[in-house]
């Protein structure tokens, strides 16, 4: 058997992330898929691993591991490594992987290729793209020394569902005294913003200053509300106290690259181009024909937003709900 | 006690590098500022000295070109004194990580800062990196600390939520846009920077753990087009939306 991807799949509260599930069928593409869950209750998700593509799933089991515990999933997810002797593992570029993977990097002394946007295989060898300069250049990457780790980014490797749903489970039966978890997740509190999550949503619809006003932003809400999409801001919007940071959009905000992101009255400034370039189809409404947004669209409309996105939102009611 | 700040020289995010004759970094002669994540930690280990009334603010920067024109502006700030690193790379996280790891060691900080992520290299992973070779708790992408004797609370960003994380100092922070509104140097500070020491020296070799094969441009967008003006371009852009890009 070769070395195998170890793939570390994500899950809170028992629900596991589609972007984890994601890095399991790119692995599997790339060779053979295994993969580690950790939690509280969590046996039952090896059947989504399994379906996902991984033959073989290791799980991790513990009541302290209900929330995100960053030493005892490192612990954990570099057991499973040892267990698995696998020559890389992945796992989806989300809070919790970019907080992880560094720590499992750590762990087995290498270094993280983060957000990847592609990767393959050259001679045995794993080669890792990746987005520097906020997207205004990419690597291409080799690992020294293995095991390569690597975040990948949510939305951008294709998830199969045609694996086996019944993989080979193997409990880890980690043990963990109290004092190797010193950094506690006490609580989640819930922040503002939109129902879907930006960065793993597959329909954006952004506003800019252009707006005018906060109050302006309902034209966005209904619009989003009807493409089901998660809702995002440019900065300036953020800076003038309009919407929240967590929706913000570019280079100090969220990295997304959704199947279709509709930027609304935003100038494209570097910034905001940086966090949502590489989106699949890019619809600009601006009034200004010379705005910037135009160069990157796939689609525009020259106009004034109250007039346009109105009846943009009728239209696709009209079509989509026929 | 001593508050550590990791700071980063990065291209200005209004810079619109290009790939160098090596194929595998990119031209110099673009503007340079302290990573923006950074100006976050610095503030915050400012507050957190004022507060307590006592204390020493370190800066450190691990630069290739040994530039200390970032140090120099922390130091405008309000930090105490610089350490600058000649060497480490751009873009190998594991580099700069042992190095930084290798000056922190001897210090004995309360809290090292960093930024949660560097407008460059964009990986997220110094901060980790260094806080499992110093073996010290950590927590990322923090929006709200609190120091409370030997105890941080702090908030970190996830998706749509915050987590509440409690660990004992020393401990690793690294900063999200939101945890403070970073100050301006003074026309005092910036003076008095300039009499502010650096330490400056050579980096110790560290261990490339990846290799950079090459650089390559973003894959260009295929060219666009305006559908139309006002609201009677939207039927025709809906229907390439569902027809063309069939992305509904
Ligand atoms: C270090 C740094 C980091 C940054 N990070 C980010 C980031 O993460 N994200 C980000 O977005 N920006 C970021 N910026 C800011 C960026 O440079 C721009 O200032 C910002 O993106 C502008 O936001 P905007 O497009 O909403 O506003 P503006 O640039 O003011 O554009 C408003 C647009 O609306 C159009 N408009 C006005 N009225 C109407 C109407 N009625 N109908 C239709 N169109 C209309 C105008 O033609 C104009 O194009 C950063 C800047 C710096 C220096
Ligand atoms: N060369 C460096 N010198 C000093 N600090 C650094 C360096 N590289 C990274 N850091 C710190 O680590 C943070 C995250 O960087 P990165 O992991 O590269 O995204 C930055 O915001 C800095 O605080």
């Amino acid at each position: 058997m070769p070395n195998p991807i170890l793939v570390f799949v994500e899950q809170r509260d028992g629900k596991v992330r589609k972007a984890g599930l994601e890095a399991v069928s790119e692995a599997a593409r790339l060779g053979e898929a295994a993969a580690v869950i950790v939690g509280s209750g969590v046996a039952a998700l090896a059947a989504e691993a399994g379906r996902a593509g991984a033959k073989k799933v290791f799980i991790a089991d513990d009541p302290r591991f209900r929330l995100y515990a960053p030493e005892g999933y490192a612990r954990a997810v570099h057991v499973a490594l040892q267990k698995s002797g696998a020559s890389a593992v992945f796992m989806a570029a989300t809070s919790m992987g970019k907080d992880l993977a560094p720590a499992v990097a750590a762990l087995a002394d290498t270094a993280v290729a983060a957000d990847c946007t592609g990767l393959s295989m050259e001679g045995g060898r794993l080669i890792a793209r990746r987005p520097v300069y906020a997207g205004k250049m990419y690597l291409r990457v080799g690992f020294k020394k293995g095991p390569a780790v690597c975040t990948l980014r949510p939305n951008v490797f294709a998830l199969s569902k045609d694996g086996n749903a019944s993989p080979a489970v193997e409990d880890l039966k980690l043990t963990v005294a109290d004092g190797d978890l010193r950094t506690l997740v006490k609580e989640i509190v819930a922040t503002s913003g939109g129902k879907v999550e930006l960065t793993e949503a597959s329909i954006i619809v952004t506003a800019g200053r252009g707006l005018g006003s906060p109050e302006a932003f309902k034209m966005r809400d209904d619009l989003a509300a009807v493409l089901g999409a998660a809702v995002g801001a440019s900065r300036a919007v953020v800076d003038n106290g309009w919407r929240p940071h967590s929706e913000q959009v570019g280079q100090t905000g969220k990295t997304v690259s959704p199947n279709l992101y509709i930027a609304i009255a935003v100038s494209g400034a570097i910034q905001h181009l940086a966090g949502m370039s590489s989106s699949k189809v890019i619809v600009a409404i601006n009034k200004d024909p010379d705005a910037p947004i135009f160069k990157v669209a796939t689609y525009g409309i020259v106009g004034d937003a109250f007039e346009v996105v109105p009846a943009l939102t009728e239209e696709f009611k009209k079509v989509l709900h026929h | 006690m001593i508050l550590a700040v990791c700071l980063k020289r990065v291209p200005d995010s209004n810079a619109r590098p290009t790939i160098g004759p090596d194929g595998k970094s990119i031209n110099p002669g673009i503007e340079y500022v302290i990573n923006p994540y950074d100006e976050f930690a610095i503030e915050e280990a400012l507050r957190l000295k004022e507060k307590a009334g006592a204390g020493e603010v370190v800066g450190i920067c691990v630069d290739p070109d040994g530039n200390e024109s970032m140090l120099r502006k922390a130091l405008g700030m309000g930090v105490d004194r610089g350490i600058l690193l000649k060497g480490g790379s751009p873009f190998d996280g594991a580099v700069n990580a042992e190095i930084l790891a290798g000056v922190l060691k001897p210090l004995g900080a309360k809290i090292i800062f960093f930024g949660k992520q560097a407008i460059d290299s964009d990986s997220c992973q110094v901060p980790t990196l260094v806080a499992e070779r110093l073996n010290l708790p950590r927590a990322n992408v923090v929006v709200k600390l609190e120091l409370q004797g030997d105890k941080v609370i702090c908030r970190r960003q996830i998706e749509g939520a915050e987590e509440v994380v409690e660990m004992p100092t020393p401990c690793v922070v690294s900063a999200q846009k939101g945890l403070n509104e970073p100050r301006y140097p003074s026309m005092k500070g910036i003076m008095a920077a300039k009499k502010k020491p650096i330490d400056a020296k050579a980096a110790p070799a560290a261990e490339p753990r990846i290799e950079i094969l090459n650089m390559e441009a973003p894959p260009a967008r295929p060219a666009g087009r305006i559908v139309g003006k006002g609201k009677d371009a939207v039927p025709e852009l809906v229907r390439l939306l569902r027809e063309e890009a069939k992305v509904l």
